[in-house]
Order: C-alpha cells, then sequence, then structure tokens
C-alpha cells in the first residue's frame, strides 16, 4: 500500500471520529430552546412534550421573585409578553438574577404548568455595561 | 483633548485608506514613490491612533463625565488601575484599543523584517491598513469613545465589579494582543499570495510574529480561566461559553500552523494548507471578536447588543471572499514540492496533528453557532451545552496528547524500526508502568487514567530527548552536564522550546483529568453548625460556620461569611466568602451585588467557598462548597507553555544556515554530532 493511501485512510479515520462523535453528542445532549410562547404551543399540540427536557429563553417579571433561603428554592415568574410561566429553581442564583433580566432556565414542565428549573443562567444582555437606574 | 482624538480617529481612517491603496496599486505597477508612501502610511497611523489613544486615556484619567464613554465605565472613587483598565473595559474602548495596538504591530513589522523580504512589504502594509480601515470605520460610524453626553452627571457609573480584579486588568490586552498579532502573518500570507512569492521566505518573515500571536493567546485564555475561576463564583474555569471558545479557536488553529509551517519549511509540502489556516486562524480572531459584540449567540461575556456585529459580519464575508479568490488564482503557484514517503514518518504525524487540532477547533465552532445554524435549517432552536464539547473534545484531546509525544520521535520521511525502537522504548515502559499503577490503586475514572498514563508518556519522551542531547554534547564537547543543558537548549531554542511547551500541555491535560473528581455540595448553617464532606483523597473536611460581619470598603459595602475549615479534625484555617455592593462616589449602589468566593489552593486540590446569602435577617448562611482536585496546575500548566514559548521567541534564534537545510532521510535519528542542527 502506498504512503499517500495509508495517511488518507488514517485521515479517513480521524475525521470520521470526529464526525461520529460530534453527530452523536448532538442527539444525545442537544436541547431545544423555546420561548414560553413555542413551549406551550409544542406542549398542547403533543402532551408528551413534557417529559423532554427544554431550554426556555424569557424575562423575569418584575416584582414576582420569592426566595426561600431555608430550603434554597426560588420562585419567580418569566414572560415572552404573551405566555408567563411560574418557575422553581432550586440552588444558588447566579448575581446578575434579578428583576426584568432575561434568563435561560433549564428543566421540565409540570403537569401543573409549574416549570421545574434544574439550572437557572442570567443572560444579562448588558454584563459588561452599566445597569439602567431604577 | 476629544475632539483631538475625534479629529486623529476621522484622519486616520483617510490615511489607512489611502494606504490601503498604495499599497497594492504601488506593489502590482513597482511605483517606488507609491509604495514608500504606503509604508509610510503605516507609521503616520500609529502616530495619529497614539493620539487618539491618549486623548481617551485623558478624558477617563480626569474624570471627564461629559464623555459618554467616560461616564458609562468610571466612578471618582474607582481606583486608578481599573480607571485605565476602563480604557478596553467597553465596546468603543476595546475597539480603539485594537486599532491602536495594530498600528503598532503594523508598524514594528515594517520596521523590523530584513531588507531581503521587501517586496512583500508594500502589500503587508496595504493588508494592515485595510484591517485598519474597518476598525476605524466602525469606531467612527458605530462606536465612537469620543461621545459627548449633552449633560455632564455628577459621578460615572463606575466598572462591573465583575471586571474589578486584577486578572481582567491583565487579561483582555493579553487575549486582544494575541488576536491583533495574527493580523501580521495574515498580512504575509497575503502578501505572498499577491506577489507570488510563495516560496518559505514569508514563512521565515512570520516565525516570530506567529509564535508571539500563539503566546499572547496562550497567557490570554489562561489569565481568562483564572479571572472565572476567582470572580464568577461558580466554582470552574470553563464552562464552553460562546465567548470563551471564540478565544480558544484561534488557538487551535494557529498551534496547527505552528506545526504545519515546519512541513512546508523542511519540505515543501502542505503549502495550500497553510494558507488556508492563516487566514482560518485571523478569521476566527475576527469571528471572535464577531460574536463578543453582536449578541448573536447569548454569552456571559455579551456587550449591548449593536449594529457594530453587522460591521464585523460584512468583514469576514469580504475577507472569506478576497482570500478565496486569491487563493484559486494562486493554486498552480502552490502546488507541493515532495510526496509523503511513509505513513510512519514526522511528516505523517504532524498531518495527524493537525487533523485533530482543526477537529477540535471545527466541533468546538459547531457547537458555538449549532443554536443559530440549527433555526436556520429546521427552524428549530437547539443548543448544546459543555456535555457536547466534553463528549467530543475529551476523546480528541487524549488523541492530541497521545501525539504531542509521537510527533517529536519519528524521524522525517521515513522512520526505520531501529529508529522507533531506540524512540520509543522508555516511553512506552512509563506508560505501561502508570496505568498498572492507576489499575492497582482503582483509578476510579476512565478517561483520567488514560490522560495520566499519556502525560507519563510525553513527559517521558521530552526527558528522553533532554538526557540524550546533553550527554551528546557532554560527550562531543566535553562540556559538563549543566553547560551541556545549557547550549543544548540555548542553542536549539525552536526544539528544546517547543519540548517545553509540551510539558505545559500535559500539565494542563492533567489537571483537566482533575475535574473528573470535583466535588460539590450545598448547606444551610446557624452559626456554630458544621457540615462534612470527603475529598477525592480520603480525607474527610469540616466546614463551621463561624458568624457574618458587615463593613464598608473604598467603593464597596461588604458582607462576609466566615467558615472554620478542618481537615481530618486538625484546623487548615477560616476562609471568607463576601458579598459585594458596590456604590459610586455619592453612596449609590452601582450594579447588582457581586459575589467574592472564598479559594484556598494546595497542589492536590482547592477549596472553593461561596457564600449565597443569609437567611432572612439572621446570621444563618447559605454556602456552596466545592472540592476541586488539581486546578493549581491549570495555572502552572499556563506558565510552563508561555515559557516555552518565549524560548522558542528568545531574540538570536533566527533561521540559522542548520535551520534552513532541507530534510534528509532519517534526519531525527542521527543524533550524535548533529544535535545542534535539528528543530
Amino acid at each position: 500500500m502506498k504512503a499517500r493511501t495509508r495517511v488518507l485512510i488514517g485521515a479517513g479515520l480521524v475525521v470520521g471520529t470526529v464526525g461520529y462523535l460530534m453527530a452523536s453528542g448532538i442527539k444525545d445532549t442537544g436541547v431545544y430552546f423555546l420561548t414560553p410562547t413555542e413551549l406551550a404551543q409544542r406542549v398542547s399540540a403533543d402532551p408528551s412534550f413534557r417529559d423532554v427536557g427544554v431550554k426556555m429563553g424569557a424575562r423575569v417579571v418584575h416584582g414576582t421573585i420569592q426566595r426561600d433561603v431555608a430550603s434554597q428554592t426560588i420562585a419567580f415568574k418569566v414572560t415572552d409578553g404573551t405566555q408567563t410561566y411560574p418557575v422553581v429553581y432550586r440552588g444558588l442564583a447566579p448575581d446578575t438574577f434579578n428583576d426584568d433580566v432575561d434568563v435561560v432556565v433549564e428543566g421540565r414542565l409540570m403537569p401543573d404548568g409549574t416549570f421545574r428549573a434544574t439550572t437557572l443562567l442570567a443572560k444579562c444582555g448588558s454584563r459588561y455595561e452599566v445597569v439602567p437606574k431604577a | 483633548m476629544t475632539t483631538l482624538g475625534q479629529i486623529s480617529l476621522w484622519l486616520a481612517l483617510l490615511v489607512a485608506a489611502w494606504g490601503a491603496v498604495t499599497g497594492v496599486l504601488g506593489g502590482i505597477r513597482r511605483r517606488p514613490e507609491l509604495i514608500h508612501s504606503a509604508r509610510r502610511a503605516t507609521y503616520v497611523l500609529f502616530g495619529l491612533l497614539l493620539v487618539a489613544a491618549a486623548s481617551l486615556l485623558t478624558a477617563l484619567l480626569k474624570h471627564d463625565f461629559n464623555v459618554e464613554y467616560v461616564a458609562a465605565y468610571t466612578s471618582r472613587n474607582l481606583p486608578l488601575v481599573y480607571t485605565v483598565a476602563a480604557f478596553y473595559g467597553g465596546q468603543a474602548g476595546s475597539l480603539l484599543f485594537w486599532a491602536f495596538v495594530l498600528s503598532i504591530f503594523a508598524a514594528a513589522a515594517q520596521w523590523s523584517t530584513p531588507k531581503r523580504y521587501e517586496t512583500l512589504m508594500p502589500y503587508v502594509a496595504a493588508v494592515t491598513s485595510g484591517i485598519e480601515v474597518f476598525f476605524l470605520a466602525t469606531l467612527v460610524f458605530a462606536a465612537n469613545p469620543f461621545t459627548r453626553l449633552p449633560f455632564t452627571p455628577a459621578d460615572g457609573s463606575g466598572l462591573n465589579p465583575q471586571l474589578q480584579n486584577p486578572g481582567m486588568v491583565v487579561h483582555p490586552p493579553m487575549l486582544y494582543l494575541g488576536y491583533i498579532s495574527i493580523s501580521i502573518p495574515f498580512a504575509f500570507a497575503v502578501a505572498a499570495l499577491i506577489s507570488r512569492r510563495l516560496d518559505t521566505g514569508w514563512l521565515h518573515a512570520i516565525r516570530r510574529w506567529t509564535l508571539l500571536s500563539w503566546t499572547f493567546l496562550s497567557i490570554g485564555i489562561t489569565l481568562g480561566m483564572w479571572w472565572a475561576y476567582v470572580e464568577l463564583g461558580w466554582g470552574g474555569y470553563w464552562a464552553w461559553d460562546p465567548v470563551e471558545n471564540a478565544s480558544f479557536l484561534p488557538w487551535l488553529t494557529m498551534t496547527a500552523f505552528l506545526h504545519s509551517v515546519m512541513i512546508q519549511e523542511k519540505r515543501g509540502m502542505l503549502k495550500k494548507w497553510n494558507m488556508t489556516l492563516i487566514t482560518i486562524s485571523f478569521m476566527l480572531s475576527i469571528f471572535g471578536t464577531f460574536i463578543t459584540r453582536s449578541g448573536v449567540i447569548s454569552s456571559v461575556h455579551s456587550f449591548t447588543e449593536s449594529n457594530v456585529g453587522y460591521f464585523f459580519l460584512v468583514f469576514l464575508v469580504l475577507t472569506a471572499l478576497g482570500l478565496g479568490w486569491l487563493l484559486w488564482t494562486r493554486l498552480p503557484d502552490l502546488k507541493t514540492e515532495a510526496q509523503l514517503e511513509s505513513a510512519i514518518s514526522r511528516e505523517a504525524s504532524f498531518y495527524f496533528n493537525n487533523l485533530v487540532l482543526v477537529g477540535i477547533a471545527f466541533s468546538v465552532l459547531w457547537g458555538t453557532i449549532f443554536p443559530i445554524l440549527s433555526e436556520w435549517v429546521r427552524g428549530q432552536k437547539i443548543t448544546v451545552g459543555p456535555p457536547f464539547f466534553n463528549l467530543v473534545n475529551v476523546p480528541l484531546g487524549l488523541l492530541l496528547l497521545a501525539l504531542t509525544g509521537i510527533g517529536p520521535l519519528i524521524a522525517w520521511r521515513k522512520a526505520s524500526l531501529g529508529n522507533l525502537r531506540r524512540q520509543f522504548t522508555v516511553p512506552v515502559a512509563a506508560l505501561a508502568v502508570t496505568a498498572v499503577m492507576l489499575a492497582a490503586i482503582r483509578y476510579s475514572n476512565f478517561y483520567a487514567g488514560v490522560a495520566a498514563s499519556l502525560a507519563a508518556f510525553v513527559v517521558a519522551t521530552v526527558v528522553q530527548e533532554f538526557v540524550r542531547g546533553t550527554f551528546a554534547r557532554h560527550r562531543l564537547h566535553g562540556e559538563n552536564y549543566a553547560l551541556a543543558f545549557a547550549r543544548l537548549v540555548g542553542r536549539n531554542r525552536r526544539r528544546y522550546g517547543g519540548y517545553v511547551v509540551h510539558l505545559g500541555i500535559v500539565t494542563y491535560m492533567v489537571a483537566f483529568s482533575g475535574l473528573a473528581f470535583k466535588q460539590q455540595m450545598e448547606a444551610s448553617l446557624k452559626p456554630g453548625q458544621s457540615t462534612t464532606m470527603m475529598d477525592p483523597y480520603g480525607h474527610q473536611y469540616t466546614f463551621t460556620h463561624l458568624g457574618i460581619s458587615q463593613y464598608d470598603r473604598l467603593n464597596r459595602f461588604v458582607t462576609a461569611a466566615s467558615v472554620e475549615v478542618r481537615r481530618d479534625g486538625k484546623r487548615v484555617g477560616v476562609m471568607s466568602s463576601e458579598r459585594r455592593q458596590y456604590v459610586n462616589s455619592l453612596n449609590q449602589p452601582t450594579f447588582q451585588p457581586s459575589t467574592e468566593a472564598a479559594i484556598r489552593s494546595t497542589p492536590l486540590e482547592d477549596l472553593y467557598i461561596v457564600f449565597g446569602g443569609a437567611v432572612g435577617n439572621s446570621e444563618e448562611a447559605v454556602y456552596r462548597f466545592t472540592i476541586n482536585p488539581l486546578v493549581w496546575w491549570v495555572w502552572y500548566g499556563g506558565a510552563i507553555l508561555v515559557l516555552g514559548g518565549i524560548i522558542v521567541m528568545w531574540p538570536g534564534s533566527g533561521p540559522t544556515k542548520a535551520s534552513l537545510r532541507r530534510a534528509l532521510p532519517g534526519y531525527a535519528v542521527t543524533l550524535a554530532g548533529s544535535a545542534a542542527d535539528r528543530d
């Protein structure tokens, strides 16, 4: 076998591995990113969609944050203007989490209509910029 | 002062446009007066941007809050060092910083490049000026740091507390220096393409620039990890955030480039590949800035969404089209001079190393932009996070680690069986012994075990190289061992500096494998209450909550919670984590409260304690305790990496006759007598 052929086979193996890892990685770890409205549509079209873990991007409704420090639970409401969901999260919230910030919550919609989040990211669109004074 | 800055920016834009046009015209038409003009434009640009930078700095230092940028990023009580750092803390300032530094590099390149590369220089001037046109246009039309407010606020808003950290003073400029300095090798590549002078000349001209930019990127990435670790309070240093990925991408392609240019220098192969790699590296550095600023991909680092992103997008598309066309028309000039002779050769191992590095880069890029891609293609936004990147990159990283050991030991062109036996006996033995030992102690994580075994393999290859080289010099020149070692490294900086870099990579990989044993727990404790936690080495930690205290500091109000730490019952010390509310000089709160983690670092493991808040008005506190094994080594891995880079770059190691020599068969095998000639 020529050297070139051998190296090409090796290269094929490397490229194949990378491709396989990427494809399976996306299949196994990819998560839908939805707005509250899209989530509502999905669930009403197919109730079993509740069991699929999703990420939801929305804005925290002003004044709805309730922190129970003892049980380390945070309850708040998020909205995209049309659809609103109550969210429950257990754990420490990031520093930027506050009223009216954009958040990304990852978790599941419970049968009672509450979104149970396992991760909470506060996506302060202006993290490096100054926060507008209220 | 700002008027002066404003005028300088406009003049700079005109001069940059002039330089870009005259450089290309002068080069093609061989008009000396145009060539001179283009090269002088580079120096004038530097002068003008120096004035612009100085006027922004003056405005910052004088607390001229009538300037929007100054009011938005500083306040009267901000410590001096952060007031200076605010120069690049915001969008407009960081763009000016970029344009200014590029003008320094461009002038330095014109000034320092030896005369033998003269035919390339007008094009180099044209390319650097062209890049400046883009940055200056963005500054003037979309993000002007000299914009004035209709009124003058009493005090500014202050700098984001997360940026008020020593790491943050040096991390962004280092990363920017890395990004920006890629422009110089890129400019030379384009110059070589336009002028069709595609011999190895341009590669020699950029050798040090490439290394410089790689070293800056390495420093910037390591400092970025450190900043994220001490400042963001989530207990880790790398989250595969889009902006982190954006800094990692050009580092990967530059690393590939550093290796593959050796093949072109020695064998005249991989010419198209090298052109493509340097172009991609440059585009990735622009892409990194683009996703940081556009808000297209959500990230913790995002600046305010603004139309600056579109400037970057247009620039990226134009660069890709222009370079694609240039490469296409120059393909006949980029024919390879030699064929691969064996699949077991230095060339082949470098092919694979490049393939893996670019594979990692591609998967990271793919994961980063997948949310956008999936929305375009399937109308469905799908995101991937750390699990995806770990799944793909852990195996690829280990493959790369193996190649790090294999590559330098295989002979050029064709390795003989004797060569393989001679080079690999000791390293393979080291690998086997480590693997058996780990199995014996029931090392619980497979990947971490593989990483440790491969690390032993690579370290053995490097030690073997150093020992053999030193002994050879001792034998041949009669030098004592210390002198032989010093001269060995001093006279073959590229090679032995490269090995030091490899040691840095090994240190990184071992440190990363510690993540497999990370432990984390949260607890709510009343004063005097304690909780316990086992570390991966079998020691028991006891954390006792001591209480909460509150006090004022220069520009912040601090609430601190303290924990007494015991290890196996023996007192280790008290650790305090803080929640800080920053205020301006009028005592008005700026920003939301931020958390300051308490970190106790040892070579084996870090204790990382975060105070999450007090329960009601009581002294009961919520904590997150993290035990992070081997994190210490991440910082030292970075230091070793940079040390290696500096050894290679050190002045005086420019292309010697020996290093310009082409490879002979079995080149790497003939050690005796020629140790000084190889690299």
